[in-house]
Order: C-alpha cells, then sequence, then structure tokens
C-alpha cells in the first residue's frame, strides 16, 4: 500500500492506460524511481511463511470439485517449443476446447498460448469457441531484441488473431535501474497490441528478489497491463506460492487505489491439482472472489490440465486415474 | 454463501483413542486418588465430556514427591549419556504419536488442529530432542564449577525434586518446556497440569512408560490450584517452576519465601508490537494476527497492545480488518479452522468482562462479521481502536483475541508507552531500518523481542520475562541454569 | 551349521551418496589381524579423491545451510540405523581389530553412542563457543560459529570404527561436508559405515569414504585447493608433517595427530573436534542512541 500519491482515479474495469492518474510518477527515471522505491518492503521470511500457511488449507470435496473445475477454465494451455508445428497445435487446441473426450461437461480452458507464427493455425483451430489464442510476443523468452522488433513481433501475433499478447519486460534494463526505458516499452506494447489485452512477463526468477517483483508489479500496471505474469517458464525458478501471493497483494493494492482491476498469472512450474488448489486458495484469501474467474486469473501450464482431469476423473467415480485415461498431446 | 467455500475438512477423531477415566500417574503406574476425588474435562468446542480424571489431593502429592525422592538418587547419578537416550527416546516417540497427540490437545484445548500439528507437537519434540543433547553435556554449558557452600570444584549437579505447575494454553509444550531440561540435569518431577487440559499429561506419562523411564522419574498429578499449592508447599521438593497467571506467580513466591527451593516463574504479558511507518506492511498485518490471535490470544507473550506510528495508522487498520475478515472461526478439528475455543467458561467471562469495560471505557470496538458456533466457549476476533495508555485495555492482560491499538508520534514515545506495563515479556518491531531494530529492541524492557516477526519459539532460544512477567529463562543453554544446582 | 555356501559383499566406495567401485579399477586384499583373507576393498586413486571432493563440495551448501535442528535429527537416524546393524559391525569390528565378540561390542555400542553425543552438539555448540560482544560503541555486536566446508580426514589407523566415527561425525554435526579416508588395513567398517549413511537421510556427498593407501590418497587432498581443512588423526608423524606443508598452500586447517601412541577413542571427546573446523563470524550492525535530538533509530 503505497503511501503516494494518493490517487482517485474514476473504477475502471478492465486495465485500461492510467497514465494520466501517474503522470508524475513517470514524468522521469528518478521520479519512477522514488515511487518504486518508496514501496513498502517485502519481508521475505514473512512472505514465504504466509504462502506457505496458506498453503496448509485442505480442500476437499465439494470445494475441490469447484477448484479442479476452476483451475480447468483457467489454464492458458501452453506450448512453446523450437518443435512446435501446426499438427502440435491443432491439437492443442483440440484438447483445450475439450480436455477430456470421456466427459463433455469438463469447461474448457481460458486459452492456448503460442509463438506468433502459430497464432493463425491456433485461430482457425479455434474458430467457433470462446477459447482465447494467446501469443508470446517481443522477442519471448529472453525479450533482448531491439524495441521495432519487438513491436513488429506483437503487432504480427495480433494481425493473425491474437486475443491476448503476453510480453516480456526487458530485465536488463529493469536490474540496471532503468524504469522508464521498461515502462517505455510497456506502453508502446500495449499500444501495438490494441484491442488485445497484455500480460507482461516480470521472470521474476530473473528479478531475484521480492522488493524487485514488487516494483515490477507496480510499473507493470501503472504502465497498463492488463494481467501481470510471473514467468517465461524457461528459467530455473518460476511462479511460486510466494511471488504469486505478492503479485497478488500488488494487484489488490493497486485496485483499491486506482480501481482498476488487474489480473495474476503465474505459469511454470505449475504442475499437479495440489499446486493448483494452493494458488487458488491464494487468490481466494487474498484479493477474493473478484479474481476466482478465468478474466482475471491465469495459469500458464501444459502439464497441469492432465492431473487436473485424473483428480476429476477421481471426484467423478472414486477411483484413482491413470495417464492412459487422458490424452496425450 | 462465497464462490470458493470449503468444504468441511475435519481431521478424523478416531486416530486417538480417550479412556473414560483417567487415574493419577505416581511412581510409574496410574492411581486413584487417595480420597477417591474425580473432576471431568471436557472439550471447549462442544462442551462434551471427554474423560473423567482423579483429583490429586495434598496425600497424592505427598506420595508423588516421596516416589521422585526416591528415583532421584538412581536417575541422578546415571551418566549423562544414558539420561540422553532415555529423552531421545521419548523425542522419537513424541514424533510418531504426534497426529494422535495433535487431536487430543485439539479436543481437550480448543485450540485448532492446525496449531497443534504444526506449532504444538513439532516443538514439543524438537525441545525433548533438544534438551537430550544436553545431558551428556553439562559440563559444557558454561556454569562453571560450583564453589558456594565450600564445596569447590564440583560438576553442576541437579537440585533434586522439581515441583512444576503449568497453564491450558500450551499443555503439552508446557509440559515439554518444563520436564526435558528437568530430566536432562538430573532432576525428577512431579507436575501438575491445569484442570481443564490434563489429557496430553496423562498421554505423556504413557510415553514415559513406552520409553522405559525409570519408575517415579515422572509424575503427573492432575489437579486444581489446592494440589498446586500443595506441591509448591512440599518439604520434599528442591526446585518449583510455575507457568501461570501474575497474580498466582506472587502467591508462589511468598509460599517459598524462607525455603531454599530454587523458583522460575513464567507470569502473565502485555505485549507491545510496534509497527513504524517503512515496516513490511502486509507482513506485520500477518505478524499483528499471529501475535494476537495466534491459540485465540491465550498466550502469555501476545502482542495484545498494537502500538502503530500514527502515520500509517489508516491505513494499517484498514489492511488488518480486511485480514481478519478473512479469518475461519469454528470446528477446531477442521483443518482450515484459524481460530478455535476459548478454553473455559470462566476464561470467557473474563474476556467478555475486559472487552466490555474497554467499551465502557470508551474504547471502539470491532470484530469480523463471525458466526459463532451455539455450543462451547467462543469470542471473536476483536480490535480497539482509540485506546490510550489509561484504558485497563492497555494495561491488564486479557488472554483472549483481543487486540488493543494505541498510536505514537516518535520512536522515542514507541519505546516509553510500550515499556509502560508492570510486565516485560514480549515485544515486536516492524521496521525496514535495521538500527532502528537494535535501538529499540536495546530499550525494551522485555524478555523476548520479536523484529518483523512475532510468537517464533524454538527450544535453542531462552524465554522468560521481565519485571512481573517473571524471572528464570525456559529455553537454550540458559533454561539448564533453573535446574541445576550452580 | 547348513553347507550352504554363504554370499559374500563386494566391498566399494561411497562418494556422492552412491557406491562406486574404485575409478583405477584396482582392488587390495584386506586380512583380518590374522592373515586370514577377508575380502578385497577397492584401492582408491587420486581421481577417486578429486571426484570425492566434488561431491563433498555440492553437497556442502545444502548441509551447512540445513538447520541444526535438522543436522542433529540426522545423526540420530545414523545411530538408530547403526543399532539394527550392530551384529554386522561387531562382526567387522572384531575381524579387523582382532577383538572377541565381547570386546568389538563394547566398541560399536560406544561407536553408536558418539553418533548420539555429536547428534546433541548441532544446536547446542553456537550457544558454547558464540555470544555477544560487549563493544564500546553503539553497535550490536554478534559472533557466531560457521562450518569451515570441505574437510578431508585421514581417519585412525588403529580404531577402525570408534575412531573412525570419532573423526567423522564432529565434522559433519557442524555443518562441514567430508573426504575420508579410510584405515588401510581396517576399511571394512568404514566402507559399511557409507551403507548406513546412505540410508539415514544424510544426504549424498556429506561423507565421502574411500580405501586404499592413505599417503597415496591423502597427498593430492592435502595440496586440493577446493579443500578447506584436514584432519591428520590417522597418519604418522611423516606423512603428516608432509600432508601438513601440502596444506599451507591454500591455509587449509589442519588437526595435527595426537601423540605418537595415538588417541584414546573411548574417552570423553569433549569439544575440540567440533571447534578444530569451524569458523567464527562476527557481524556489527548500528544501533543508533537515544536521545530525542539526533536519535537515529
Amino acid at each position: 500500500m503505497p503511501t503516494s500519491p494518493k490517487l482517485s482515479a474514476p473504477l475502471e474495469q478492465g486495465g485500461a492506460p492510467t497514465t494520466p492518474a501517474f503522470a508524475d510518477v513517470t514524468a522521469s527515471d528518478s521520479t519512477l524511481r522514488r515511487f518504486l522505491h518508496g514501496l513498502p518492503g517485502v519481508d521475505a521470511v514473512g512472505l514465504e511463511a504466509r504462502a506457505a500457511s496458506l498453503g496448509t488449507r485442505s480442500i476437499k470435496t465439494t470445494a475441490k470439485a469447484y477448484a479442479i473445475d476452476l483451475a480447468i477454465s483457467m489454464i492458458d494451455l501452453t506450448t512453446l517449443e523450437g518443435a512446435d508445428t501446426p499438427g502440435k497445435v491443432r491439437a492443442l487446441a483440440a484438447k483445450a476446447v475439450h480436455p477430456d473426450p470421456t466427459d463433455r461437461t469438463t469447461p474448457r480452458t481460458a486459452a492456448v498460448c503460442v509463438y506468433p507464427d502459430m497464432v493463425a493455425t491456433a485461430k482457425a483451430a479455434l474458430a467457433g469457441t470462446d477459447v482465447k489464442v494467446a501469443s508470446v510476443a517481443t522477442a519471448f523468452p529472453a525479450g533482448r531484441a531491439a524495441l521495432d522488433v519487438k513491436l513488429a513481433d506483437t503487432r504480427d501475433a495480433v494481425a493473425a488473431g491474437a486475443d491476448e499478447i503476453d510480453m516480456v519486460i526487458d530485465r536488463g534494463a529493469f536490474l540496471a535501474g532503468d524504469y522508464l526505458k521498461v515502462y517505455e516499452e510497456i506502453r508502446a506494447v500495449k499500444e501495438a497490441s490494441g484491442a488485445a489485452r497484455l500480460k507482461v512477463i516480470f521472470e521474476t526468477g530473473e528479478l531475484s528478489t521480492y522488493d524487485n517483483i514488487r516494483r515490477a508489479s507496480w510499473l507493470g500496471m501503472i504502465a497498463g497491463a492488463d494481467f501481470i505474469k510471473t514467468s517465461t517458464g524457461k528459467v530455473s525458478v518460476n511462479a511460486t506460492p510466494a511471488n504469486t501471493l505478492l503479485m497478488l497483494e500488488a494487484v489488490r493494492d493497486f485496485r483499491a487505489q486506482t480501481g482498476v482491476q488487474v489480473g495474476v498469472k503465474p505459469a511454470g512450474g505449475i504442475r499437479t491439482t495440489k499446486d493448483a488448489i494452493k494458488f487458488l486458495v491464494l487468490v481466494n484469501e487474498t484479493v477474493g472472489e473478484d479474481w476466482l474467474d478465468n478474466h482475471w486469473f491465469r495459469f500458464g501450464a501444459s502439464s497441469l490440465l492432465n492431473d487436473l482431469l485424473m483428480q476429476r476423473q477421481k471426484l467423478a467415480t472414486g477411483r484413482y486415474s491413470g495417464p492412459d485415461y487422458v490424452t496425450v498431446d | 454463501m462465497t464462490k470458493f467455500e470449503y468444504a468441511p475438512a475435519p481431521e478424523s477423531r478416531s486416530v486417538v483413542d480417550i479412556a473414560p477415566s483417567y487415574g493419577l500417574f505416581i511412581d510409574g503406574e496410574f492411581t486413584e486418588a487417595a480420597d477417591g476425588k474425580v473432576f471431568k474435562t471436557v472439550s471447549p468446542a462442544s462442551e462434551e465430556v471427554l474423560s473423567e480424571v482423579a483429583q490429586a489431593g495434598a496425600e497424592d502429592v505427598d506420595r508423588a514427591v516421596q516416589a521422585a525422592r526416591k528415583a532421584f538418587e538412581k536417575w541422578s547419578a546415571l551418566p549423562g549419556a544414558e539420561r540422553a537416550k532415555y529423552l531421545f527416546r521419548i523425542a522419537r516417540i513424541i514424533q510418531e504419536r504426534s497426529r494422535e497427540l495433535a487431536v487430543l490437545e485439539t479436543l481437550d484445548n480448543g485450540k485448532p488442529i492446525k496449531e497443534t500439528r504444526d506449532a504444538d507437537l513439532p516443538l514439543v519434540a524438537a525441545h525433548f530432542f533438544y534438551y537430550a543433547g544436553w545431558a551428556d553435556k553439562l559440563d559444557h554449558a558454561g556454569f562453571g564449577r560450583r564453589t558456594t557452600e565450600g564445596h569447590s570444584g564440583a560438576n553442576p549437579r541437579p537440585l533434586g525434586v522439581a515441583g512444576q505447575v503449568i497453564p491450558w494454553n500450551f499443555p503439552l509444550l508446557m509440559l515439554a518446556w518444563k520436564i526435558a531440561p528437568a530430566l536432562a540435569t538430573g532432576n525428577t518431577v512431579v507436575l501438575k497440569p491445569a484442570e481443564t487440559t490434563p489429557l496430553s499429561a496423562l498421554f505423556f506419562a504413557d510415553i514415559c512408560r513406552q520409553a522405559g523411564l525409570p519408575k517415579g522419574v515422572v509424575n503427573i498429578l492432575p489437579g486444581y490450584g489446592d494440589a498446586g499449592a500443595a506441591l509448591v508447599e512440599h518439604g520434599g521438593v528442591n526446585k518449583v517452576a510455575f507457568t501461570g497467571s501474575t497474580a498466582v506467580g506472587k502467591a508462589i513466591a511468598r509460599q517459598v519465601a524462607g525455603t531454599r527451593k530454587k523458583l522460575t516463574l513464567e507470569l502473565g504479558g502485555k505485549g507491545a508490537n510496534i509497527v513504524f511507518d517503512d515496516a513490511p506492511i502486509d507482513q506485520a498485518v500477518e505478524g499483528i494476527v499471529t501475535g494476537i490471535f495466534f491459540n485465540q490470544g491465550q498466550v502469555c507473550c501476545a502482542g495484545s497492545r498494537l502500538l502503530v506510528q500514527e502515520s500509517i495508522q489508516d491505513e494499517l487498520l484498514d489492511a488488518l480488518k480486511r485480514r481478519l475478515s478473512t479469518l475461519r472461526l469454528g470446528d477446531p478439528l477442521d483443518k482450515n479452522t484459524d481460530i478455535g475455543a476459548i478454553n473455559s467458561a470462566e476464561q470467557l467471562a473474563r474476556i467478555k468482562a475486559l472487552a466490555e469495560t474497554g467499551e465502557a471505557e470508551g474504547a471502539e470496538r470491532w470484530s469480523p462479521a463471525c458466526e459463532l458456533p451455539s455450543s462451547g466457549y467462543w469470542f471473536a476476533p476483536t480490535l480497539f481502536t482509540n485506546v490510550t495508555q489509561a484504558h485497563t485495555i492497555a494495561r491488564d492482560e486479557i488472554f483472549g483475541p483481543v487486540l488493543s491499538v494505541l498510536t505514537f508520534r516518535t520512536p522515542d514515545e514507541a519505546v516509553a508507552k510500550a515499556n509502560n506495563s508492570q510486565y516485560g515479556l514480549s515485544a515486536g518491531i516492524w521496521t525496514e531500518k535495521g538500527s532502528r531494530i537494535l535501538a529499540v529492541a536495546n530499550k525494551l524492557r522485555a524478555g523476548v523481542v520479536w523484529a518483523n516477526t512475532f510468537n517464533k519459539f524454538d527450544p535453542t532460544s531462552p524465554f522468560g520475562g521481565y519485571k512481573e512477567s517473571g524471572f528464570g529463562r525456559e529455553g537454550g543453554r540458559h533454561g539448564l541454569e533453573a535446574y541445576l544446582d550452580v | 551349521m547348513s553347507d550352504r555356501l554363504s554370499v559374500l559383499k563386494t566391498y566399494k566406495l561411497y562418494v556422492g551418496g552412491k557406491f562406486p567401485r574404485s575409478e583405477s579399477g584396482r582392488v587390495y586384499e584386506v586380512t583380518d589381524s590374522k592373515g586370514k583373507w577377508l575380502a578385497n576393498a577397492p584401492l582408491s586413486s587420486r581421481k577417486d579423491a578429486r571426484d570425492a571432493v566434488v561431491a563433498a563440495r555440492k553437497a556442502f551448501g545444502g548441509w551447512s545451510g540445513a538447520t541444526a535442528y535438522n543436522r542433529g535429527q540426522i545423526l540420530y537416524r545414523v545411530a538408530e540405523m547403526l543399532e539394527g546393524r550392530k551384529d554386522q559391525f561387531v562382526r567387522e569390528v572384531a575381524d579387523a581389530e582382532g577383538l572377541s565378540r565381547a570386546k568389538a561390542a563394547v566398541v560399536v555400542e560406544a561407536a553408536i553412542d558418539r553418533w548420539v553425543w555429536y547428534a546433541g552438539w548441532t544446536d547446542k555448540i553456537a550457544q558454547v563457543v558464540g555470544g555477544a560482544n560487549p563493544v564500546a560503541g553503539p553497535f550490536f555486536n554478534l559472533s557466531t560459529p560457521e562450518p569451515t566446508g570441505v574437510v578431508a580426514i585421514v581417519a585412525p589407523r588403529e580404531s577402525s570404527f570408534l575412531g573412525l566415527v570419532s573423526v567423522v561425525a564432529p565434522v559433519i554435526a557442524t555443518g562441514n561436508t567430508a573426504v575420508v579416508i579410510a584405515s588401510e588395513k581396517a576399511p571394512l567398517p568404514a566402507l559399511s559405515l557409507g551403507e548406513v549413511l546412505a540410508t539415514s537421510d544424510l544426504p549424498g556427498g556429506v561423507v565421502n569414504v574411500l580405501s586404499g593407501k592413505a599417503a597415496e590418497i591423502a597427498a593430492p587432498l592435502a595440496a586440493h585447493q577446493d579443500v578447506n581443512a584436514i584432519d591428520l588423526t590417522g597418519a604418522d608423524q611423516e606423512l603428516a608433517r608432509e600432508l601438513e606443508i601440502a596444506a599451507a598452500d591454500n591455509l587449509k586447517r589442519v588437526l595435527r595427530p595426537q601423540a605418537v601412541d595415538g588417541e584414546d577413542f573411548t574417552a570423553d571427546p569433549g569439544t575440540h573436534r567440533l571447534t578444530a573446523f569451524l569458523e567464527t563470524k562476527t557481524v556489527w550492525h548500528p544501533t543508533g542512541s537515544l536521545g530525542a535530538s539526533g536519535s537515529a533509530y
């Protein structure tokens, strides 16, 4: 809860550029730095203890059934490999629409997440469904390219029909203290994204400290992020309960201050139903039910879906399922 | 109905088998009280009678002390390494039976299973494990060689029979804090658990049997204050250790006056939790919650006075209230319960009375929307604002889930207010500035100071109070001193 | 007594939590005190020593970072596991040291108790050798012991098991990791100890056991730049001197052997083996001073 500046922006739903409200903050590198460094500190031990403590919630029976379906509906089903082919992407799209071929009541995933050159394929495969196509962009995952290349990458994806853009921030610039550069880049990508919702990936594993993650969260939100996202899934530390809790606190405080609601997407490393439910508990007890919806919370994951499906089958039949009873994609 | 409603997740009660009645544990045997008296122990969450327990009287105290005296000779003569191995056994058996003991403690005390499972029981086992290791290392504990009474050169020796009286807020943990160092140093023990929570101590008696502990080394006497007084009074007791209220502590101090009994007292508190404007706010909120709502605030070192810097009062209180609204009060056996039952009708009445005094004296009372169960003893998490040093609720220990919020302007004022208390057990400091932590900690007259955390315990860390919070330390190397003739 | 032909054990090294044969492929004959063949033991090479150091270094971060309580639990677990395999060690120690079963049993029991002794030290040594220092200034000043790092140990030559445990347990109790050269003539109890350690929740690499010629293995360890300390208990005078000279290259901490007749491992071990491989870290932090004007806190 930053103490300055106090704002009274109109209550808005759906990330809208908020530059006017933060005009003072983003006026220069030094004002931006002062603002970000004026955010309350994060005590790592306390943060991790809180995340761990919420991780002990016991979610059973009806609550588990609700959580599993909710988690499935929040997945950005992802394939981001050099070896991606149209066939692979179509298979993934089919899985997103009918995650469990034996049970048509299974919710669809929120989106399919692919590289820009696969957007058109994904879009075609998902035509007529409400499953979104998300595309990583901005020289994902390292983000080491010139701004115009990143913007071209973004426009490419949007032109191919991407509903959502998952951009990466310039971690080098962030760690070097060039906050304004990071800010302006997000602004530019936001503009290039047009109507597509923008998820801003911080690569929390590279930002390393919780103070940095809180600063990056505010920086991203001020710059107009619709979602803040932990990771690319391409480094060793990805989404953790603690860094996601911290980002949830940031979106909570940001809404309290500006009225603007921003989504959160932990990505990478969430593989089991148990993990996913822990994250949903974090959402429930930190920001509450306004975020318990795939418009505001997503999981960036791939193998998670099959585990959720097996648990879902277990709840329905009482028997433990096995990998032969879900699809391999 | 919220979107994500947690279904009940009760811990299975069947992991613990509570007998319809229990005796006193004297000289390795369960026996009835000499006068045949019994009392009932109830579950504070439901008022259900859990068991009927023999009630110790003066005659039983005498028998137990005799047994302990007899056992002392051999026990204190055992090589330290052998005593160590008994204690290690006890530690391991507690670890093995921790789920059973956690459920038992939750039933008898009313505290949430989350706490007995994740805090009480792991600490109990760790405490025995820690003091087990000291038993053969007393010469290295730094107490030097005994030089009083003309004896010089002898290594530290045990005192004899320890009479120990413990409270109901952490029944098994307080037992561990008392028994583990006593046995490690070669003393034998007569322990009286609180009348509302006798069961875990009786289960501990069974653990002593499983561990093959020699008869009479540990004696457990469930009973009321009269039994405690008789124990303190008994001429065969060499050491008195008491944890409980300051009023009783003072009475005990008077009782042992003029005797050669060594005394340690761990009494009440009114801990100040000081939040500066540069605190890590989200963690401070968690620390405030832990500080006063852990174990329903029935904690002597609770952070029951929140001292918040006036400049951040509003935002801190908003955040705190929002957080309190997520606390889950209810069935202590439910794994998702944060706030359990108050231990007894008597304690509940005291909390209610003090809360009413708070209102009557003009403090502003707030509680989150919170439905209390129809049976059992319950009190909603409560916060009082506009509290000043002059309010009763800023001075008296409430021993319940009630937080008094006061403000300060400068660090000096925070320290002055924090120290303005008859008590001096614990304090908390929340700030990102290291030198402020250390400077404030330096000035606080309290036995335990937590910086950017609260209510942390460890067997290696000494615990105890300044001023009327008592004297003597439990835990760590320091905790040995209370049980050694040094 | 049946006519059944017994199954003999192939003794292997214990390195990085695994049981490799010597990289050299060599073995040597181990006999009992009367010269009767017992088994072949791996004859470790310089490369085995090098691998063991790599394993010990890799394990150091996790082991030294584990809580003292956790290390104590694990050392106690070693005692529990040994208690269950006491018969095997009694037999091996009796063979190795030419003791009667009864005397060997006493030795093995003492070794088990020694693990218990050091299990208790893990979370106590800091309070015994560390503490707050009352410096004359507005500073908080605290000294705490920290493990030195990777410790090479030349285990006692004669006391193949009690002596071995007495030198290994204190090194790891404080959070160091160890490369141990077993008694050259009686390495079997040490190699079997590796099997116990592997099933006692001790992370792989915390203790690494090598068998072979002490002089041949110890030389590269003493000279190794990634070894922080060396315990010369099992080295004879001449070897000890050579190794100490080599150790000076990177200023290894050196624990010298006792006088010629060796150390009495049945005696109270005291704390010197714990403190030999500890560094003391002292932290200063300003506290500021009281006073309304100029108050820093």
